[in-house]
C-alpha cells in the first residue's frame, strides 16, 4: 500500500513532470483533454466548413478532398472518444478529486499513476503523429472497420497512418488499464474512518464503476487492436476473409470481419457509460449542493449506476443490428439495450426529484449541471429508437445516430466537464473563475448544442448519411443540404465561443478572486482542506467521516450544511 | 437566472417538437410492404418518447423557475433523502414502457428477419465492391453461376467485374446489370455479397438497408408495392468514394421486368 511522503518533492521535474502526487498528475490529464478537445474541435471546424464549402481552401489543409475529409472524421472520433471523454473526466478529476473526497493522502499506487498519465500522453503524441506521416491520417472512422482498416491497399492513409492509429489505441488502453487499476484499489482499500460505501459522494461511485468498466472493456479492445496489427504487418486473416481490392487478391482468407465488430463494440459500448457515468455523478452531487438538498434517492442512484455499469456490457450488438449478425441475436440485444433505458430514466426522474422543492443557486457549475439534464434526456429519448432493430434498419448510419451520441456522449459529457471545472477550480488553483464570463459561456453553449444537434436529427429522419464527405451524388441527401448550413453556422458561433471559456480558464488563474477553501458551502471532504489542497491533502490530519455526503438544509441544524466531518446529525422535525 | 432558464428550455422544447409534429423533414414516402408497418412503429415510438421528452423538460425549466433561491426570507429547501414508493413506481413504469415498445415491434422484425423469403421469390445477388453495386439474375435455370476472385477485373465491368466464370454451364444465362430491375408485388431476395470491404445497401423508400459483408452471402427479402424509380446508397463507410456509391431499383410491372430480363439475354447471345 502507498506510504505517501509528507515532504513535497523539490525541483520541477519530480514536481510538475514526473510527479507522483495525484493531483498534479490529475492537472496532467486536465490539460491533456483540454489540448485534446481544441485539437478534435479544429477537426470538426474544418468538416463542417467542406460540407458546406466543399471547395474552400482551408488552413494548413488546403482543399480538402473527399479522403482528407474522411481522416479527419476518424481523427476527430478518435481524439474525443479516448483524449478527451475518456481522459477528463476520469483521469482529469477522478484522479484530483476521488482520493480527496474518501479522505485518501494520495491514489494506492501513485507510480503507477503517475505511468499511465505519460503512457496516455505517449498515445496522443502517436496518433497526432499520423497526420504527418506519407499517405496521412487514416480513414475508417473511429470505429476501424475491418478490412477497411486491415487492409493498406483499402485506401489512402491506410498504411502507415492506420498502423499509428492503431498503435495509438493500444496505447492509449494500456494507460486506461492501470488507471482503472488503481482507481478500483483506491477505492475499496484508502477511504478514510467512517467513509462507508454508502457515504461515498456519488462522484466517487461513478468514478469506481467507471473504472471497473475500464477494467474489463480496455482489455479486450487490447487485444483486438494487436490482433489487427497482426493482420496487417504479419500476414495473419483475424478480421479479413478471402477478399479482393480493386480485383487483385489480398493474400487473406478464412477471418472474420464481424469478430473485429464484436470485440471493438464489446469495448466502445461500456465506453459510452465510460464517458458519461462520471458527469452524472458530477451533476447529481452538483443539483444536491446548489438545490440546497440531500440528493433525491441516494440508493436509487448508486444502484442505477451499478445497474447500467452492470448491463452496459450485454448491449454492445445493438450497433451491429445491420451487420449480417443472427437476427435473433439482434433481439435479445434489443431487449438489453431497452432495459438499460430503465436506470437511466430513474436517474433523471432523481435528478428533478432533487430540484423539486430546493432553493436554487444559480451559479456557472449547477448552469451547466441543469443544462446537463436537459441534454441528457434530449440525448436519452433517441435511444430507443435506435435500440429497436426495426426502426434502426432505417435509422442505422444516418445522421439520427450522430446527433444520438453526440448529444448523450459528447455533448452531455462535456457539460459534465464543463460543470467540474467551473466548480472544482478554486480547489485547483486557487482562485474563483469570473462568473459573467461562464455565464455567458453556458448560454451561448447550451442553445449551440441545440442549434446543432437537434437538426441532425431531422437530417437523419429524412435518411441524410453519415461519413459523406459530399451529400451531392445522392439527390434525397442533396435534398436536405439547407440544414447542413445551418447547422455549420450553429457550429462556427459555439466553437467561436469556446474561446469565453479558454480565456475565462487562463486569466482566471493568475487574475480571479482569491476563493475561500468552501465557496460553494459543500459538504465533502475536499472543502474541509486547504485551497489549494497541501501535498498530503490534509495537512497531517486524517479526516473522520460522521455524516452522509449530501447533508443539506437539515431542519435544526445551524447551517444549510452539515460538513462529512462534522458531528452527527439527525434531523429534528 | 431560473427564468432565462424556464423560457430557453422551454423554447427549445416547442421548436425542437414543431418540425417533428410538422413533419417538415420526414422518412420519404414508403413503397415496399414493410414500409407501413415500420412507419407506423415510428409513429408511436415518436409519440411516447416526445410525450417523455415534453414533460421532462417542461417540468426541468419549470422546477428551475419556482424553486430559483429568493434570496433572504422564510424559504426554506425541503428536506428529504426520496421516497422509495416513488423510486419502485416510476421504475416499473419505465419497464412497462421501454420493454412493451420494444415487444410490439417484434412481429415486424420476424417477418423481415426471422423468416427466410419464400419459394418463387425474385433472386437478385446483389455485390458491392469499392464504389460500384452489380445486380445479377440466375437467368432461366434459376442458378448463378460460380465466381472467382482471380478472375476479376473491375475495368471489364459486369460479369467480368464480378469474376464469373464462363466454363460454368449455370453461368451462360447470368445476367448482370448496373441498375436493380424488379418486379412490383414480388418478394425479391437479395443476396447481398462484397469483394472487398463491407458496404451496406439502403433503399430508403422500401425501409430496407442491410451490409454486404466480405467472406458472407446474406440473404435477404423485401416486397416492392409501388412502380417508380428509387434511389439507393451505401450506408456503411467504405472508402474515399463512398458518397459516390449510390445506384436505383427500378421498380416496374411483372410484364416489363419479363421483357427487360429476356432483352438482356438476348445481348448476352
Amino acid at each position: 500500500m502507498a506510504t505517501h511522503d509528507i515532504a513535497a518533492p523539490q525541483g520541477f521535474i519530480r514536481k510538475y513532470i514526473f510527479s507522483l502526487d495525484h493531483k498534479v498528475i490529475g492537472l496532467q490529464y486536465f490539460f491533456l483533454a483540454l489540448v485534446a478537445v481544441f485539437t478534435g474541435m479544429f477537426l470538426s471546424l474544418l468538416m463542417r466548413i467542406h460540407l458546406v464549402w466543399p471547395n474552400a481552401s482551408l488552413p494548413f489543409f488546403g482543399e480538402i478532398k473527399p479522403e482528407t475529409y474522411l481522416s479527419l472524421l476518424t481523427m476527430h472520433g478518435t481524439i474525443m472518444v479516448f483524449f478527451v471523454l475518456t481522459t477528463a473526466p476520469q483521469g482529469g478529476f477522478g484522479n484530483y478529486f476521488l482520493p480527496i473526497q474518501i479522505g485518501a493522502p494520495d491514489m494506492a499506487f501513485p507510480v503507477l499513476n503517475m505511468l499511465s498519465f505519460w503512457t496516455t500522453f505517449l498515445g496522443f503524441i502517436v496518433l497526432v503523429a499520423a497526420f504527418f506521416v506519407t499517405g496521412g491520417a487514416p480513414l475508417h472512422g473511429w470505429t476501424g472497420y475491418a478490412p477497411l482498416s486491415a487492409l493498406p491497399s483499402a485506401g489512402p492513409g491506410e498504411g502507415l497512418g492506420a498502423d499509428l492509429w492503431i498503435t495509438s489505441i493500444a496505447i492509449f488502453c494500456i494507460g486506461a488499464l492501470m488507471g482503472a487499476l488503481n482507481f478500483i484499489t483506491t477505492t475499496l482499500d484508502m477511504r478514510a474512518k467512517g467513509m462507508t460505501l454508502m457515504r461515498m459522494p456519488l462522484t466517487c461511485w461513478a468514478w469506481f464503476i467507471t473504472a471497473i468498466l475500464g477494467l474489463l472493456a480496455f482489455g479486450v479492445l487490447l487485444s483486438a487492436g494487436i490482433l489487427l496489427l497482426m493482420d496487417r504487418n504479419l500476414g495473419t486473416s483475424f478480421f479479413v476473409p478471402l477478399v479482393t481490392v480493386n480485383g487483385v487478391l489480398t493474400g487473406h482468407k478464412g477471418g472474420s470481419p464481424l469478430l473485429w465488430q464484436h470485440l471493438f463494440w464489446f469495448f466502445g459500448h461500456p465506453e459510452v457509460y465510460i464517458a458519461i457515468l462520471p458527469a452524472m455523478g458530477l451533476c447529481s452531487q452538483l443539483l444536491s449542493v446548489f438545490s440546497r438538498k440531500p440528493i433525491f434517492g441516494y440508493r436509487a442512484m448508486v444502484y442505477a449506476i451499478m445497474a447500467i455499469g452492470f448491463l452496459g456490457f450485454m448491449v454492445w450488438g445493438h450497433h451491429m443490428f445491420m451487420s449480417g449478425m443472427s437476427p435473433y441475436t439482434a433481439f435479445a440485444f434489443s431487449i438489453m439495450t431497452m432495459a438499460i433505458g430503465v436506470p437511466s430514466a430513474i436517474k433523471t426522474f432523481n435528478w428533478l426529484g432533487t430540484l423539486w422543492r430546493g432553493k436554487i443557486r444559480f451559479l456557472s457549475p449547477m448552469l451547466f449541471a441543469i443544462g446537463f439534464v436537459s441534454l441528457f434526456v434530449v440525448g436519452g429519448i433517441s435511444g430507443p429508437f435506435l435500440a429497436q432493430p426495426v426502426l434502426d434498419i432505417y435509422l442505422h448510419e444516418t445522421y439520427f445516430v450522430i446527433a444520438h451520441f453526440h448529444l448523450i456522449m459528447g455533448v452531455a459529457s462535456i457539460f459534465g466537464i464543463f460543470a467540474a471545472t467551473y466548480y472544482w477550480f478554486p480547489k485547483m488553483f486557487g482562485r474563483m473563475m469570473n462568473e459573467t464570463l461562464a455565464k455567458a459561456h453556458f448560454w451561448l453553449t447550451f442553445v449551440g448544442a441545440y442549434a446543432i444537434f437537434m437538426p441532425m436529427h431531422y437530417y437523419g429522419m429524412a435518411g441524410g448519411l453519415r461519413r459523406y464527405s459530399q451529400g451531392t451524388e445522392v439527390e434525397w441527401i442533396n435534398n436536405l443540404a439547407p440544414i447542413q448550413k445551418f447547422i455549420s453556422i450553429a457550429a462556427f458561433v459555439t466553437i467561436a465561443s469556446q474561446l469565453i471559456f479558454l480565456v475565462n480558464l487562463f486569466w482566471s488563474m493568475k487574475k480571479g478572486e482569491k476563493a475561500a477553501d468552501n465557496p460553494w458551502e459543500a459538504t465533502t471532504l475536499e472543502w474541509t482542506t486547504a485551497t489549494p489542497p497541501p501535498h498530503d491533502n490534509f495537512g497531517g490530519v486524517t479526516p473522520v467521516v460522521h455524516n452522509g455526503p449530501y447533508e443539506y438544509s437539515v431542519p435544526g441544524a445551524p447551517r444549510d450544511f452539515v460538513m462529512q466531518t462534522d458531528a452527527p446529525v439527525t434531523a429534528k422535525h | 437566472m431560473g427564468l432565462g432558464l424556464l423560457v430557453v428550455i422551454w423554447l427549445i422544447t416547442v421548436v425542437g417538437s414543431y418540425f417533428i409534429i410538422a413533419k417538415t423533414w420526414w422518412l420519404p414516402v414508403g413503397a415496399s410492404a414493410a414500409a407501413a408497418g415500420i412507419d407506423h412503429h415510428f409513429t408511436t415510438t415518436y409519440i411516447l418518447m416526445g410525450a417523455v421528452f415534453i414533460a421532462a423538460q417542461l417540468a426541468l425549466g419549470w422546477f428551475a423557475w419556482k424553486y430559483r433561491d429568493r434570496g433572504a426570507g422564510p424559504q426554506q429547501a425541503y428536506y428529504s433523502h426520496g421516497n422509495t414508493t416513488l423510486e419502485i413506481v416510476w421504475t416499473v413504469l419505465t419497464i412497462i414502457l421501454f420493454i412493451g415498445l420494444n415487444l410490439a415491434s417484434e412481429s415486424i422484425w420476424a417477418t423481415e428477419r426471422f423468416d427466410a423469403a419464400k419459394p418463387g421469390a425474385v433472386q437478385v445477388e446483389v455485390t458491392a465492391m469499392q464504389f460500384a453495386w452489380y445486380f445479377r439474375y440466375a437467368g432461366p435455370d434459376g442458378k448463378f453461376g460460380a465466381t472467382k476472385p482471380e478472375l476479376e477485373d473491375a475495368s471489364l465491368g459486369g460479369a467480368g467485374a464480378l469474376g464469373l466464370d464462363t466454363t460454368d454451364p449455370a453461368s451462360k444465362d447470368d445476367v448482370v446489370a448496373g441498375v436493380m430491375v424488379v418486379p412490383v408485388n414480388r418478394e425479391i431476395e437479395v443476396i447481398l455479397r462484397s469483394h472487398d470491404v463491407i458496404h451496406s445497401f439502403f433503399v430508403p423508400a422500401m425501409r430496407f438497408k442491410q451490409d454486404a459483408v466480405p467472406g458472407l452471402a446474406i440473404h435477404m427479402h423485401f416486397t416492392p408495392i409501388q412502380t417508380g424509380d428509387y434511389e439507393l446508397a451505401c450506408a456503411e463507410l467504405c472508402g474515399l468514394g463512398h458518397y459516390k456509391m449510390h445506384g436505383i431499383v427500378k421498380v416496374v410491372s411483372d410484364q416489363e421486368f419479363s421483357q427487360w430480363l429476356a432483352a438482356r439475354e438476348a445481348e448476352k447471345q
